[in-house]
């Protein structure tokens, strides 16, 4: 570029004035949402004991979409006994071959209900509908097609071992990626020879119960899955239920601490899977307009709802500029609005409650001293919306820099050496993911051993496969779930 | 004239040397007939806390070591410990066990020192996969070492309980603090000098005498220990370990009724229990995806 011209004046694109899409909205006239929902137990939809439901909103519109049952210890006690006389009776009895063959059912019916699933869970949660459509349902039936594979094969997962399941498992799943996350818990404990109390996470159980109509329409024996909906009440019941055999998490790190002391006097195993604050490193040797889709990709896609999102960037100093002018240039188009809307690039906020923490969080990294930018969209006046953020010349202790966020904020410094940024990718409780841009192959893997992160994307980001183990080191928990290491979870080995 | 037996002074192994307890507190070690055999040291808080230290700073060129150095040097400590056998079997003995059991532990020892020492460089093939991802990509994952574990030996294995503790540990890359029996702890002290003398680098492995009661505490609550490995230790003990553990979300391991003499820890397991999976994505270029005809 040319030293006479002045950089920052040409740098800021205006998208706004040159092009608008028309609404592309899904359409919803097939969707069907019952009124209420129940518990489903042993089999069959049952009201909650305290005769309570709550409801559950849709993020964009602040509409109510259903009310649900309001689970407390009751209702966990049935759902667990419904478990434990599914394992003994049935689920530990059938051969792997007949349970692989009932999640192979629930795998297809799931890709039949596959745009269903997609629209519920974009209204009930805000993600856009691109991404539950092209992401999130498909890695679902993935899922279970998967382990339903696994299942007859287990023998061979663990060289001079022989397996068994280990019974019950209660499992906690959280609203970032509702139907995903139940199917990563579901499918390998199911494969494994274990019957399920799941409970999906408050603002998000729609799917959930839906998935629970696909699994008795599977015919899949009664008890083998139980769903529980409701607040932490039905998830402390669960992790505290003597007859629970294992629990697994996905959730705050600082619940997933309060699990691991509440069984600490039990012999319940515990897998947990925790936050993040993923180091996201762009060398000046990187295809920058590559990097630049890969940094959008890690830290907005989901709204940055995602446990492994990029949300601390660290950008070599001779190409920080460069790739920061770049950057905005590319949020300024990103699309914020309607997460049915096709062309909705993010999507809303999960809850008040959620948009009221980033909200602080922004706030926060503005009085720490770092400089905050915005995207130049607009946002809907009603419903939870955060325009995408950057915070510049963040540093290492601020709070934006050391606290999961869980929004579409990004943390950004600069470093020089690659001593420099290992030290700093590292230095954080966490290690749950992190990312690497750059075309030197040694480089790589240099940059891929050091990271101490359960997840590294090599000139990539986001990615996920159900064939691909993912899970944390340190504080970002343990165990993990995908892959064959997944199954380990599931196992008495 | 009978000569004056020159008498060992039996101290912690932190960091490559040997410190006393810099608490100054020590218990009397007696034998049967109730006479003093040696001042064993009393680790403390802090003696633990400059083992952590120690052990945090040996991590990463450790757990960077090439699989077949470290297999080198594990078996290094059983040829060590082969040509000090003798001087294992008399502090056994001098503490009470029986001549043939004495023998046996140490001779069990040293076979399970080449045992581990084998599967340095291997455990990471049985246990790494690529995996066949739908997407365009190259993924693969593969164990690394936890980092920092602390491990309490057991009571009445004095020997080749804590040999298998750290092998399991130093084996997959990472450097440990060890707390050895209270009932028997001179050759756990011995066995550092082993170590210390096998190429080991200073830190990697660190070995406390001292209250099991007393350390557990410090051990789980430490905010750079990754893993804790208890393998007998009593229920209210174990739930207090978890409990504090869990301010770190440190990976707890109890492993209950085992016999190492026996060879219950032979195994690849207890390497991969103090091991994290590390996946890794890369994309595939498309050019010329259609292949090779031959």
């Amino acid at each position: 570029m040319s030293k006479r011209i002045n950089k920052s004046k040409v740098t800021e694109l205006d998208f706004s004035s040159v092009w608008s899409y028309a609404a592309s909205p899904e359409s919803t006239d097939h969707i069907k949402i019952a009124p209420r929902y129940e518990h489903f137990i042993n089999g069959e939809f049952v009201k909650p004991t305290s005769g309570k439901y709550f409801k559950t909103i849709n993020p964009t519109s602040e509409a109510v979409l259903s009310e649900l049952a309001q689970g407390n210890e009751k209702d966990v006690d049935k759902a667990v006994k419904a478990a434990r006389k599914a394992y003994t009776e049935v689920w530990s009895k059938m051969s792997g071959a007949e349970r692989g063959k009932y999640l192979y059912r629930i795998a297809r019916m799931i890709q039949e209900r596959s745009r269903e699933f997609a629209v519920i869970e974009s209204m009930d949660g805000g993600k856009p509908i691109r991404e539950s459509r092209d992401i999130d349902i498909p890695l679902v039936a993935a899922h279970f097609f998967y382990y339903a594979g696994w299942a007859d094969k287990l023998e061979f997962a663990f060289p001079g071992k022989s397996v068994a399941p280990i019974g019950v498992c209660g499992q906690i799943i959280p609203w970032n990626f509702p139907l995903l996350m139940a199917a990563w818990k579901l499918a390998p404990a199911l494969a494994c020879g274990n019957t399920v109390v799941l409970k999906p996470a408050e603002t998000t159980s729609l799917t959930a119960m839906k998935l629970a109509e696909v699994i008795r329409d599977c015919g899949l024996p009664p008890g083998v899955v139980n769903i529980v909906t409701g607040d932490g009440v039905a998830g402390a019941a669960i992790v505290n239920h003597p007859d629970v055999d294992k629990i697994a998490f996905t959730g705050s790190t600082d619940v997933g601490k309060i699990i691991q002391r509440a069984t600490a006097g039990t012999d319940k195993k515990l897998t947990l899977e925790l936050g993040g604050k993923a180091a996201h490193i762009i060398f000046d040797d990187a295809p920058l307009d590559q990097a630049v889709e890969g940094i959008i990709n890690g830290i907005f896609f989901n709204q940055g709802h995602v446990c492994c999102a990029g949300s601390r960037l660290f950008i070599q100093e001779s190409v920080h500029d460069k790739v920061i002018r770049k950057l905005k240039d590319r949020m300024n188009t990103l699309v914020v609005g309607d997460p049915l809307d096709k062309n909705t690039d993010v999507g809303a906020i999960n809850s008040a409650e959620q948009l009221g923490k980033i909200n602080h969080y922004l706030k926060l990294g503005v009085k720490e001293g770092a400089e905050i930018w915005q995207s130049s969209c607009a946002i809907p006046r009603k419903g939870y919306f955060c325009k995408p953020t950057l915070f510049l010349k963040a540093s290492q202790s601020h709070r934006i820099v050391q606290e999961e966020i869980f929004g579409p904020v990004l943390a950004v410094q600069s470093f020089r050496t690659i001593e420099e940024v290992i030290e700093k990718a590292n230095n954080t409780p966490f290690g749950l993911s992190a990312g690497v841009w750059t075309d030197k192959g040694s480089r790589i893997f240099n940059l891929t051993t050091k990271l101490r992160a359960g997840v590294v994307w090599a000139n990539t980001y986001n990615k996920f496969d159900p064939t691909s183990p993912f899970g944390g080191y340190k504080e970002s928990g343990f165990g993990r779930e995908g892959g064959l290491h997944g199954l380990s979870a599931y196992l008495k080995i | 004239m009978e000569r004056i037996e020159v008498l060992k002074t039996y101290k912690l192994y932190i960091g490559g040397q040997f410190p006393r307890t810099e608490s100054g507190r020590y218990y009397a070690l007696t034998n049967k007939q109730g006479a003093t055999i040696a001042n064993v040291c009393l680790a403390s808080r802090k003696d633990f806390r400059n083992a952590v230290v120690a052990a945090r700073g040996a991590f990463a060129g450790w757990s960077s070591r090439s699989g077949y150095n470290r297999s080198q040097i594990l078996y290094r400590i059983a040829e060590m410990m082969e040509g000090r056998k003798q001087q294992l079997v008399d502090e056994l003995l001098l503490q009470g066990i029986s001549k043939s059991l004495a023998t046996k532990q140490v001779e069990t020892g040293i076979d399970h020192w080449v045992y581990f020492a084998g599967w340095c460089d291997k455990y990471q093939q049985v246990f790494s996969a690529v995996n066949p991802v739908q997407s365009s990509h190259f993924n693969f994952s593969v164990p690394e070492p936890t980092g920092v574990v602390a491990a309490i030996a057991s009571q009445d294995s004095p020997l080749v309980s804590l040999i298998d503790l750290i092998a399991a540990a130093i084996a997959g890359g990472n450097t440990i603090i060890v707390l050895a029996s209270s009932k028997y702890p001179l050759c756990a002290i011995t066995l550092g000098e082993i170590i210390a003398t096998s190429d080991v680098p200073g830190g990697v492995v660190n070995i406390l005498t001292g209250k099991q009661e007393e350390l557990l505490g410090q051990f789980a609550s430490h905010m750079d220990v990754n893993a804790l490995v208890l393998p007998e230790i009593a229920n209210d003990l174990l739930e207090k370990a978890k409990l504090e553990g869990a301010n770190n979300v440190k990976r707890v391991h109890h492993y209950k009724n085992t016999n190492w003499e026996r060879g219950d820890f032979l195994q690849p397991y207890p390497i991969m229990d103090l091991q994290e999976i590390k996946t890794t994505w890369h994309p595939i270029e498309q050019i010329g995806s259609s292949g090779s005809k031959y």
